[in-house]
């Protein structure tokens, strides 16, 4: 299942030209820029790993594309995105978010019913990822 | 292009028209007026400026034009312009859209090159990145080789960048910078590096009449001029100044500008109670550059 999250989630997958334009209107609006990684890609789970620090002093985004491609090197069998955020007043926000690469094989989500007090029902979506420990979950 | 050979040609592109639109005439003309003497950089410069132009005209017919390799070294002794030539060649090789961005990165050593095993990969690559899309500008880039010690971490660098100047050509040109002999030296220990970089480009010391009009010029921008006699004083100074250790072209002649400025300011503070002018405000008198050390009259000034 192709997991859909962030900006252009709905399209087929960026390109590289694609990212760096993206990046660049980024970086011309003074944003910073940061790529992130996970394994588990629960909508809920907003706590991926940092790669390196944010990037908010280049000039273009080539230097951007560089991470990223040292990132796809280490994690390329995981999520990665890249955001902007935007740190000026009234903002102090995320502007903009997508995924740049995704495992080979995505395994999708289940649903999970519970059975609560009663005849009450609780669902959650699970990773089938998640099954597997960290670091085996996309290989 | 001769006239036959315009004709024949079916579709024809005018160089002229090409390169007005670049804009890279008004730097030209603007590194001609800025810069004194240099004339084999400026050449170099003007030689540079027409290939990637007529590399431009090429591309438009549809023939192969492979971008050149343009990193550079610059040697020349210190104070002869390495670095505003540097800052003048982001923008020149920016309006010929041989970089994207057109800034200048400049980096010496210290930026470079880490202090524990590890943390200079890290600290070159931020360098690097930052650099992208313009001009990287090495100061003193022979520090990063040092030879008397195999295990400094310079050599980490050194390869981090010759990687990245050979994968990532079209996004940025390098430029390195220093005195001509340890240069050479360290091209001789660094091979790779010399077959890397394209462009030798050597910068002549400035004559005399060179500083003369560096120093005007210098004055003229930060609204001083000399008087007669302190043009004759300073004209004076000039071979005195040479004829010294540590001289450093242009740089000596902006910091001996620099405390004649102090001598100038002082005076009109001692003179007191006269109206200040325009006039007086502005000039450099002959006694505010004759006090100088290097004339040798008074070794405390």
């Amino acid at each position: 299942m192709r997991v859909t999250q962030g900006c252009f989630s709905f399209l087929p997958d960026l390109t590289d030209d694609d990212i760096l334009t993206q990046v660049q209107y980024a970086l011309e609006k003074g944003w910073a820029v940061n790529l992130e990684f996970t394994d588990d890609p629960h909508p809920r789970n907003t706590y991926w790993e940092m790669w390196g620090l944010p990037m908010f002093d280049l000039h273009d985004a080539k230097g951007v594309l560089m991470e990223l491609e040292a990132c796809r090197k280490l994690h390329g069998d995981k999520y990665i995105r890249l955001s902007a955020f935007d740190s000026s007043h009234g903002w102090e926000s995320v502007r903009i978010s997508f995924l740049v690469n995704r495992p080979p094989h995505e395994d999708g989500f289940r649903l999970e019913r519970i059975a609560g007090p009663g005849r009450t029902q609780r669902y959650e979506i699970r990773g089938y990822g998640l099954d597997r420990p960290e670091g085996a979950r996309y290989r | 292009m001769n006239d036959a050979a315009r004709d024949t040609a079916a579709p024809t592109v005018s160089l002229a028209a090409e390169y007005a639109a670049s804009g890279v005439g008004p730097v030209l003309q603007q590194l001609d007026d800025e810069l004194v003497g240099l004339a084999p950089v400026k050449q170099r410069i003007r030689e540079i400026a027409a290939l990637l132009l007529v590399d431009r005209v090429r591309a438009k017919f549809g023939l192969a034009s492979e971008p050149p390799t343009l990193h550079m070294s610059f040697t020349g002794n210190p104070g002869t312009g390495k670095t505003t030539v540097a800052r003048r060649m982001a923008e020149i090789l920016f309006k010929l859209g041989y970089v994207r961005r057109g800034h200048l990165v400049a980096v010496t050593r210290d930026d470079l090159v880490g202090q524990y095993i590890g943390h200079t990969a890290p600290k070159t690559k931020e360098v690097l990145k930052k650099a992208m899309g313009g001009v990287l500008f090495i100061d003193e880039a022979y520090y990063l080789y040092r030879q008397e010690n195999e295990r400094d971490y310079g050599q980490e660098s050194i390869e981090i960048l010759l990687q990245v100047m050979e994968n990532n050509r079209d996004d940025l040109v390098v430029i390195l910078a220093g005195y001509a002999d340890k240069m050479d030296q360290f091209f001789r220990s660094n091979p790779g590096f010399r077959s890397r970089v394209a462009h030798h480009i050597d910068f002549p010391d400035y004559t005399d009449a060179n500083l003369l009009e560096i120093g005007e010029k210098m004055l003229a921008g930060l609204s001083y001029r000399l008087s007669e006699s302190a043009r004759a004083a300073l004209t004076q100074y000039i071979p005195a100044r040479r004829a010294q250790p540590l001289f450093a072209n242009a740089r000596s002649i902006r910091n001996a500008l620099d405390r004649a400025r102090l001598r100038q300011a002082n005076r009109l503070f001692s003179e007191g109670d006269q109206a200040l002018t325009l006039e007086r405000l502005t000039t450099i008198e002959e006694a505010d550059i004759r006090a100088s050390r290097v004339f040798g009259q008074s070794p405390g000034a």
